[in-house]
């Protein structure tokens, strides 16, 4: 019988160990999850919670509840993986040995890691809603507001849902409108991001939603530390910016042990292959969720699709045959803009969203990045959709793995161009090559997206220099056509 | 993907002027890549712009801000000051790496 042990009992440890445990007899595969609690919560309810729409029982359910039987469940803090020797080391002093590693321990926000963040103003003037006890003091803090400078800030990216912060600011728009006291509020948006968000369509469109409101948008903003003195957020190129309530998303980072174990780079996340989710280094470690490196959105929705492949291949190599299938990095997101709307986004490592319909060309019936009362109803249908679909591993109704381009509107000039690369690795599906069979734990993953690498250092010490670049001479471009002015970037 | 003239040689960029091939890049390029967009390299520019050259290959992504100040040791401060207002994207440029992901 093999071990197979998952770190993290969240939305992708959860999808992962109902789905193999319906497709593996118990004799042939054993399974434990590992978390520090029993309370499973629906994330993205905090969101709702700070404009009373959600309150803490609508979004908080026992972990046990949604796991299969003939799952094991060990409750206490991780404390170390030591990859070499294949064991867990849980905080209670027990071990866990293991075959196969799964860890889906996702992200957190760190409040501590920005200088001032959580002084004197913090649960005071300064919130946030990316955990559970913040979306509660969050909610006090808005039914107190009234009126004045309304800050939402990003910290840096990457966050989880990279649309809430956004979601964010529109429903309080317009909470402020139905409390009579929009009037008396500035709203500015704080961006680390060059945009509203991250891809060209989906950031004019949800520019044009930001001017429609009236909200400010300040980007490129990298904060250096909050003023407590004088309630301003400070950029590192010395830019402030007052507020009476900052709503801000603290750096978002993977579990400390992720560190302890050597295992994460500069946030903790780590390393794996865009395409199977396997760890660059360890062949028998796999990271699904939040925790990793796939250059997507940290979303429910792509732990869902990432765990459909992982979950075929893992069967698959388990039973001898060759894994076939790969992620292409699919995410489906919907935003609540508010007004009882919402918009849709649907994209891949090489499709940025789009607007049209969606799932289907014409009918729809979502519309993607238009806001539409039915956009709103699917995003709160989502919570049913999580709770009694994603968790226990069923399909999701209409909307299918890999990313369809049918029913979308692409537009050619504004793909973004500043990601080729060709020696490199911008991740290139859809569809991705099929995985060449890989023999069970001796080798390294073959097809992995990017060589193995050399560094993930231990973001503590200061390291040596680094040297001068390798002194092979540099190849001239073989190119014919060449023009004789270089072309400079807008800075 | 044009290909246009850079210190004497021809070099592939994006559209947006940006390296694409890895290979094609030296220090004299680097050098000529950041006085195009108003800097003069000194020792301290190229510390964080030779760690991001030697952090690239096996990760296949420009190191950001938080990397090159955590594992290369460059505290964020110097680097606004070194490449200011745009940092992360101007290393990038004279390192002749992609243009940092704004992430997804
Ligand atoms: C405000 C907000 C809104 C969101 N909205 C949406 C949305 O609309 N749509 C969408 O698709 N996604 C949304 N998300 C994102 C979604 O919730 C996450 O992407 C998803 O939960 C990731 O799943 P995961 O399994 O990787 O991590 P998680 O679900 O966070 O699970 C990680 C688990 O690991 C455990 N763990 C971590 N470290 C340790 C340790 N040392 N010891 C023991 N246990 C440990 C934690 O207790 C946790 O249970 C939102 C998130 C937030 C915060």
């Amino acid at each position: 019988m093999k071990r197979l042990v998952i770190l993290g009992g969240g939305t992708a440890g959860t999808m992962v160990a109902n789905k193999l445990r319906a497709s593996l007899p118990a004799h042939e595969l054993h399974i434990t999850v590992v978390d520090r609690d029993d309370a499973h919560h629906y994330q993205p309810g905090y969101l709702f919670m700070p404009f009373g729409i959600y309150n803490t029982s609508d979004i908080v359910r026992s972990r046990h509840r949604f796991l299969a039987d003939g799952v094991d469940l060990v409750l206490t803090e991780i404390d170390r993986v030591d990859a070499a020797y294949k064991t867990v080391h849980l905080a209670d002093g027990r071990t866990l040995g293991y075959d196969y590693l799964v860890i889906a321990s996702g992200v957190a926000p760190r409040p501590d890691a920005t200088p001032g963040m959580q002084g004197a103003l913090w649960g005071n003037k300064i919130h946030e809603f990316y955990s559970l006890p913040g979306a509660q003091a969050l909610t006090e803090a808005m039914r107190r507001f009234r009126g004045g400078r309304l800050v939402v800030h990003i910290t840096e990216m990457p966050i989880k849902c990279p649309v809430a912060p956004m979601e964010f600011t529109f429903l309080a728009d317009d909470w402020l409108r139905k409390h009579g006291i929009r009037e008396r509020t500035d709203v500015t948006y704080v961006t680390p991001l060059d945009g509203a968000f991250t891809k060209p369509v989906a950031s004019r469109e949800l520019a044009t939603a930001l001017v429609d409101r009236q909200i400010a948008l300040e980007t490129d903003f990298a904060v250096e530390q909050i003023d407590n003195d004088t309630s301003e957020l400070v950029s590192f190129d010395g830019r402030r910016i007052g507020f009476d309530l900052l709503v801000t998303v603290p750096l978002n980072m993977g579990a400390d042990y992720v560190a302890r174990s050597g295992l994460g780079d500069e946030l903790n996340l780590v390393p794996c292959d865009q395409h199977t989710m396997v760890s660059l280094e360890h062949p028998d470690i796999y990271v699904l969720g939040d925790a990793g490196t796939l250059q997507t959105s940290k979303a429910g929705s792509v732990a869902h699709f990432a765990v459909d492949v992982f979950v075929h291949n893992f069967i698959d190599e388990f039973n001898g045959r060759p894994a076939t299938h790969g992620f292409d990095g699919h995410a489906n997101c919907f935003i609540e803009s508010g007004n009882r709307k919402g918009m849709l986004l649907d994209f891949n490592y090489t499709t940025e969203p789009f607007t049209g319909n969606f799932p289907m060309p014409v009918v729809g019936p979502f519309k993607l990045l238009k806001e539409t009362r039915l956009n709103h109803i699917g995003k709160l249908a989502f919570r049913w959709i999580y709770w009694n679909m994603l968790l226990p591993g069923r399909p999701i109704p209409m909307i299918p793995t890999a990313m369809s381009l049918a029913g979308k509107r692409v537009e050619q000039d504004v793909t973004p161009s500043g990601t080729g690369m060709p020696t490199a690795v911008a991740p290139s599906s859809p569809p991705p090559p099929p995985r060449p069979a890989r023999p069970k734990l001796e080798t390294k993953p073959l097809a992995s997206a990017r060589p193995a690498k050399p560094s993930a250092a231990p973001p503590q010490a200061r390291p040596a220099p680094v040297a001068a670049a390798s002194t092979r001479p540099a190849v001239d471009s073989t190119a014919t056509d060449v023009l004789p002015t270089p072309i400079i970037p807008k800075f | 993907m044009p290909t246009t003239l850079i210190a004497g040689r021809p070099i592939d960029v994006n559209d947006e002027g940006f390296l694409t091939a890895y290979d094609q890049w030296d220090e004299k390029l680097g050098a000529e890549l950041a006085h195009l967009i108003g800097i003069e390299m000194t020792d301290a520019h190229w510390g964080p712009i030779r760690f991001l050259r030697a952090d690239f290959p096996g990760r296949g992504e420009t190191a950001t801000l938080r990397r090159a100040s955590t594992v290369g040791g460059f505290p964020i401060k110097e680097l606004f000051e070194l490449f200011p207002l745009k940092p992360a994207k101007k290393m990038a440029y004279i390192a002749g790496l992609p243009k940092p992901k704004g992430c997804v």
